[in-house]
């Protein structure tokens, strides 16, 4: 597998869902085997991913690179750098640790597990494919297994809450488009001199086209790029699909859709605005920077309000992004690689948390914040691990997200210092519904209603320990993955702010 | 001890706790008696540890020495990196027997104290968790460490004062404390970043030379003082966020003495007690009025207090008050040496109160009085507290408190600010009015609660030895502060930044108007440093105790020159050193007459200040007296009846029971408001923000309904029409054909007919 390793990461789930769909659906508990290997082998790659990546080298690494389709100049050509290394581990672990989040579903547990390993390869091939095309397919591609996953095994509102999901995600997916083949009239094959979805062809500026260095047409592919990507992040105003559809979705749905389908926009406007339109990424970078202050407190204020325990993570997820943007938009050391950090660290982070409310509704059927209290007592265990991914969301040292948060400000505060100021007022507001739900779940009296809830169990807890070992070691030591990345990133500032 | 020897008993301080933590908090439950064991032996450790490295720092004697260590945390290749470090100089040193002592006593305390609670295990894992936070505070060499630790202080409590928290009160009072500690966090945090894009380190001493050399100047400077201050406000519960710490009471007891003694409060003072160069002129001001107001009206309202916890955090938040007051007037060393007096009678206060209440199951005074005789050791250790905190000269209380009153009171001469004076001097008198109220409420009287008093009886071994060795404590904290500054033992710790070089350097070049009043200011926070007689630092070295009249301006110069040799090999900043000469040699001529004006004022002004520590001294030991007296009369004698007072004065009585209605005016205002703004961006979001989003989707359905009828009626109406007619027609057209000859025959005369009429016609 040693060469072809990305290959294999991202196919072998595809293997693995056609070989779940050949079997009887009877047979659950080999389905759920058969999921299980199916994730725990790129899991496995990604640890080798992890000790061969060459740490000094901010060249792409692991390239495979074919000739695809040959009469458009389409090629099949995958490799990581820093800036998807991060994501690549990320959607390794997360995507295992959910097929035993999803050990109890009943449904029709063959389509699922299916149309999760789907979802899988999907994931992987985002963030390592380098052709446009390629990009695209694997971004389409995804869409599909997530529109089943929320619709089928979604709650009592799935069907709205799918449809809006896919919408929304293909609304943007057509700018991309239009973006996409702009590019690909305009960009020459410096050896051939024909068109390319080749996205290193797209980044070297000398490739462009006369028509493609007009000012005002960058402005709008940069804008069709960044509303492409925005939907995916999700940026205000652009991000009412998340709560519904967080709302709808299955715990292991909810935990990949936070966990990695979010980066997704932000490793896109870094992968692919940032290089390709690198300065309107500078002329763009106060309005960036704003929009992330704005899903900062925004998404905060509204998460406070939430009576539903899931919404309110979900609107963390927006207010935890903006950070990412914020960092984005610093466009320093400090910003980009606090940004990608906090990629990663949100994706944990956030998995805990709605691992953590997928625990209580599988008992209690509501996840109504106001509904319980006390149950600090009654589940002690749960109690501390809540806690513990409540605290690592709210930006706690010693736990990772705080790391990430703090080099996004101190990356963010030379570059723009009021919206910095405002912005710090998140982890203020943070704190707040964090502490305020904690408080009104596990705190005060006890309701008697659930006197019978039983701890968290061996499996929970096995999706949970893994995370919260990586929050707290990332929080102590965050060098491995900054590690990773810092070379990378620190070319792309080089290209972008010169 | 060699520098190695003491960075690795510091690093053990720091560890051990947190091995406590850990032991406790994963194994604790499977133990016998639970782990505590555990905690009360490494703590025990730690103290050993600390006590080495104090006695280390009493040989060496020297407040300017100190031990560093760095290793490289963060690293993004060139421009970004972070360190993390320990130091270790005297301040530390004191602080690190302070906590452990306090920590160790409060752990062994625990065990007969929380005997048979449910959590037993937890809250011992918890102590060592906040011990372990504390530490790191006291150990950090540089801001972005600070900050860490501080957080987890803040954690620490969170789950210390909610510990009993399926009580309603608890579940808010630790959520209380935490956020309101994250506004001041939100400023200290931002204060942080101010100074590290300005001066691109966080390390300590790094950041002196930087300031000293101007990297951060005019309002940047004085806002990243404030809001760095506002971590302090926060954490060591300053007005107007103090009001998280009454509600803190809600941990168990133990929690409070540690809270309220060693560490928390404490990290706000040590905190800008540590970074005093860093703060402007402006910035003092700041913290002085902060303090000064703080120490005020937290006194009138421990008055009316009947909780018996309740007057103490109130006193806490008094003499916390006191110390930021000596932080604002340029005085860190004598808040650090209050600061370190009120951590030993203060715990022992907290602990005796636990004796307490443990004893009777109530909390409330009223319901107390004459345990005196049946509870001897807690009423004595308790007495022994309060002369202490009342400031009876002897006591360590009365050195410490009247240091701070002191350079209050000559900051008050020299610049006409003598608000904060003012206001000092009357919580100094009010302070052992409420004090002793306790005393006589509590253990002096006829029992107000005859069954409560029976069953009453003294602590075991385990509450008694830490009030025993507290009381100790207290007796020698004042050490022999002696006729002279250079026979207090505290000048031997304290670190003696040179507040005034730094603040008069930073003015002489902005020059101009302001040049004289900041001189002069500087040179009124030199004589604080080089003049206050007790327990001063500067005075300490011989050479600067010589040179007072003439270098009251330029004492820094002195005190460094020792300083840098005796850095070693250490690669700490020379800091100060750099601070010197540039004030000795100014560069420009702003600056000579400055330096000139300094030297002049600074004669001037270290007089001001020794007449200032005097008035100071007899006004304090007047109040204090008068205070007793009050309380004895009233609450002894029961001469005046404090009933018939409130009486008379409702409404100051209700001001003062409400706490001055802070937390009336918080709900009202921003907690309200930030409830209503999150409903309202809530209500936007689902009506405005997705009411478009579905609107958009209503809107193209309707689109494609619309299309769609258009599609049924007109386009494919209209091709349909079209067949019909065609179909019509041919139906109409049909009939023409019936294919008899007599019919055609008329069609065609007809037809004949039209065309003959036609062509004639035409």
């Amino acid at each position: 597998m040693g060469e072809h390793i990305l290959s294999w990461m991202t196919f072998f789930p595809l293997i693995g869902a056609a070989v779940i769909a050949c079997l009887p659906s009877g047979r659950k508990q080999v389905i759920r085997t058969v999921a299980a290997v199916a994730a725990a082998v790129p899991l496995l790659l990604s640890v080798q991913l992890f000790m061969n990546f060459d740490r000094a080298s901010g060249a792409l690494q692991f390239v495979e690179h074919y000739t695809w389709i040959k009469s458009f100049n389409i090629e099949y050509f995958m490799a990581v750098d820093g800036l998807s290394m991060p994501m690549m581990m990320l959607t390794a672990l997360l995507s295992f640790l959910c097929i035993f989040a999803s050990w109890g579903i009943e449904k029709s547990l063959k389509g699922y597990f299916a149309m999760f390993l789907l979802l899988e390869t999907g994931m992987f091939g985002v963030f390592c494919a380098l052709d446009f095309f390629l990009f695209y397919v694997f971004w389409e591609v995804m869409l599909l297994p997530m529109y089943f996953l929320i619709g089928i095994w979604g709650g009592p509102r799935r069907e709205y809450a799918a449809i809006k999901f896919f919408l929304y995600t293909l609304a943007g997916s057509v700018l991309m488009l239009l973006a996409m083949i702009a590019f690909y009239l305009n960009v020459a094959d410096p050896v051939t001199g024909g068109h390319t979805f080749n996205m290193v062809h797209m980044f070297d500026q000398n490739n462009h086209s006369a028509w493609l260095q007009t000012t005002n047409i960058r402005h709008m592919l940069w804008l069709a790029l960044f509303i492409g990507f925005a939907i995916k992040v999700p940026v205000f105003p652009f991000h009412t699909w998340l709560p519904d559809a967080h709302v709808e979705a299955p715990t292991a749905v909810s935990v990949i859709l936070a966990g990695v389908l979010l980066k997704m926009g932000t490793y896109g406007i870094l992968r692919i605005s940032y290089p390709m339109l690198p300065d309107q990424a500078m002329w763009f970078r106060y309005a960036l920077a704003t929009l992330g202050a704005i899903n900062i407190l925004y998404g905060a204020y509204c998460a406070m309000a939430q009576k539903d325990m899931k919404k309110l993570v979900a609107y963390s997820s927006v207010s935890h992004m903006g950070y990412v943007l914020l960092g984005m938009a610093a466009m320093n050391s400090a910003g980009i690689n606090g940004a990608v950090l906090q990629m990663f660290n949100h994706g944990t982070i956030t998995a805990m948390m709605f691992l953590c409310v997928g625990v209580v509704y599988d008992r209690a059927h509501t996840r109504e914040i106001n509904a319980f209290g006390g149950l600090g007592m009654q589940m002690p265990r749960y109690f501390s691990f809540f806690s513990f991914a409540l605290f690592a969301a709210l930006g706690l040292p010693g736990l990772s997200g705080f790391v990430s948060e703090a080099m996004i400000f101190i990356g963010a505060f030379p570059a723009f210092r009021t919206i910095t100021i405002i912005s710090a007022l998140g982890i203020i507001i943070g704190a707040a519904y964090v502490l305020w739900m904690l408080q009104r779940v596990f705190l005060g009296p006890k309701n008697d209603k659930w006197d019978n809830l039983p701890d968290i169990n061996a499996r929970e807890m096995f999706t949970l320990v893994p995370i919260g070992i990586l929050v707290l070691l990332l929080g102590v030591f965050p060098m491995p993955v900054l590690d990773l990345m810092k070379v990378t990133l620190n070319n792309l500032i080089k290209v972008v702010a010169g | 001890m060699s520098d190695q020897a003491i960075i690795t008993a510091a690093i053990s301080i720091l560890l051990l706790p947190l091995l406590s933590y850990t032991l406790t908090f994963f194994f604790g439950k499977k133990l016998p008696r639970k782990g505590d064991f555990i905690g009360v032996t490494l703590m025990g450790i730690a103290l050993v540890q600390a006590l080495r490295i104090f006695i280390a720092f009493w040989k060496i004697g020297d407040p300017a020495y100190r031990v560093e260590q760095s290793f490289r945390w963060l690293n993004l290749g060139d421009n970004f990196r972070l360190d993390a470090g320990i130091l270790v100089d005297g301040m530390t040193a004191v602080m690190l027997m302070v906590v452990c002592l306090v920590s160790f006593l409060v752990h062994l305390y625990s065990t007969g104290y929380m005997h048979g609670d449910r959590r037993y295990e937890r809250f011992f894992a918890f102590l060592g968790f906040f011990t372990f936070s504390m530490l790191g505070i006291v150990l950090s060499n540089n801001l972005f460490f600070l900050y860490v630790f501080w957080e987890l202080v803040g954690l620490s409590s969170y789950l210390l004062i909610g510990f009993f928290f399926h009580k309603a009160s608890a579940a808010s009072a630790n959520k209380k404390a935490f956020l309101t500690n994250r506004v001041g966090d939100w400023g200290f945090w931002l204060g942080i970043l101010a100074f590290f894009t300005a001066c691109g380190t966080l390390n300590y001493f790094e950041l002196f030379a930087q300031v000293n050399a101007g990297a951060i100047k005019g309002p940047l400077l004085a806002w990243a003082g404030v809001g760095l201050f506002m971590g302090c406000v926060g954490k060591s519960a300053q007005m107007p966020l103090h009001i998280w710490l009454p509600d803190a009471m809600e941990g168990p007891t133990p929690v409070s003495a540690l809270i309220h003694a060693a560490t928390m409060v404490a990290a706000g003072v040590y905190m800008v007690a540590r970074l005093a160069p860093l703060f402007g002129p402006e910035a003092l001001m700041v913290v002085l009025y902060v303090g000064a107001i703080t120490a005020f009206i937290t006194a009138t309202i421990a008055l009316v207090k009947t909780d018996i916890k309740r007057v103490l955090a109130f006193s806490t938040l008094s003499q916390l008050g006191y110390m930021v007051m000596g932080l604002g007037a340029g005085d860190p060393v004598n808040a650090m040496y209050h600061l370190t007096t009120h951590a030993m009678f203060k715990a022992l206060l907290f602990l005796g109160a636990g004796s307490v209440i443990h004893a009777v199951h109530s909390q409330e005074m009223p319901e107390m009085g004459g345990l005196r005789k049946k509870m001897p050791i807690t009423f004595w250790t308790f007495l022994i507290a309060t002369l202490a905190i009342s400031g009876v000269p002897g006591l360590s209380g009365f050195y410490s408190k009247d240091g701070i009153l002191g350079s209050v009171l000559a900051v008050g001469m020299v610049k006409g600010h003598y608000l904060p004076f003012i206001l000092g001097i009357t919580a100094a008198a009010l302070t052992p009015f409420y004090m002793f109220r306790i005393v006589f409420l509590t253990f002096f009287g006829k029992p107000r609660d005859q069954h409560k008093f029976d069953h009453a009886h003294e602590s075991g071994w385990a509450m008694a030895i830490p009030l025993m060795a507290l009381a100790f404590m207290t007796l020698i904290s004042a050490g022999i502060p002696g006729k002279t500054a250079d026979k207090g033992w505290f000048s031997k710790f304290a670190a003696p930044y040179d507040v005034a070089a730094i603040s008069a350097q930073f003015d002489a070049k902005q020059g101009g108007g302001e040049l004289l009043v900041a001189s002069h200011e500087a040179a009124a926070l030199d004589g604080g440093h080089g003049e206050t007689a007790l327990g001063e630092p500067v005075a300490a070295h011989g050479e600067a105790a010589a040179a007072h009249g003439e270098a009251a301006a330029v004492p820094g110069e002195n005190l460094h020159a020792e300083a840098m040799p005796a850095e070693g090999g250490h690669e700490a900043a020379p800091a100060h050193g750099e601070a010197a000469p540039a004030h000795a040699a100014p560069a420009n001529a702003h600056g000579e007459a400055a330096a000139a004006h300094g030297a002049a004022a600074g004669g001037h002004n270290s007089h001001v200040r020794h007449t200032a520590h005097i008035r100071a001294m007899i006004m304090s030991i007047i109040v204090a007296t008068l205070g007793i007296t009050a309380s004895w009369w009233t609450y002894h004698k029961l001469r005046v009846n404090p009933a018939a007072i409130q009486a008379r004065l409702p409404f100051a009585h209700k001001v003062l029971q409400g706490q001055y209605f802070f937390d009336e005016l918080y709900a009202a205002t921003i907690y309200r408001f930030t409830l209503w703004w999150s409903m309202i961006c809530a209500a936007f979001d689902r009506i405005v923000i997705d009411g478009i989003v579905n609107g958009t989707g209503y809107l193209t359905r309707l689109v494609a309904w619309v299309s769609g009828q258009c599609d049924r009626y007109i386009v494919d109406g209209a091709v349909n029409g079209v067949a019909t007619v065609l179909q019509g027609a041919g139906e109409g057209i049909r009939r023409v054909q019936t294919g008899r000859i007599q019919t055609y025959l008329v069609y065609v005369s007809a037809s004949v007919l039209v065309l003959i009429v036609i062509y004639r016609v035409l």
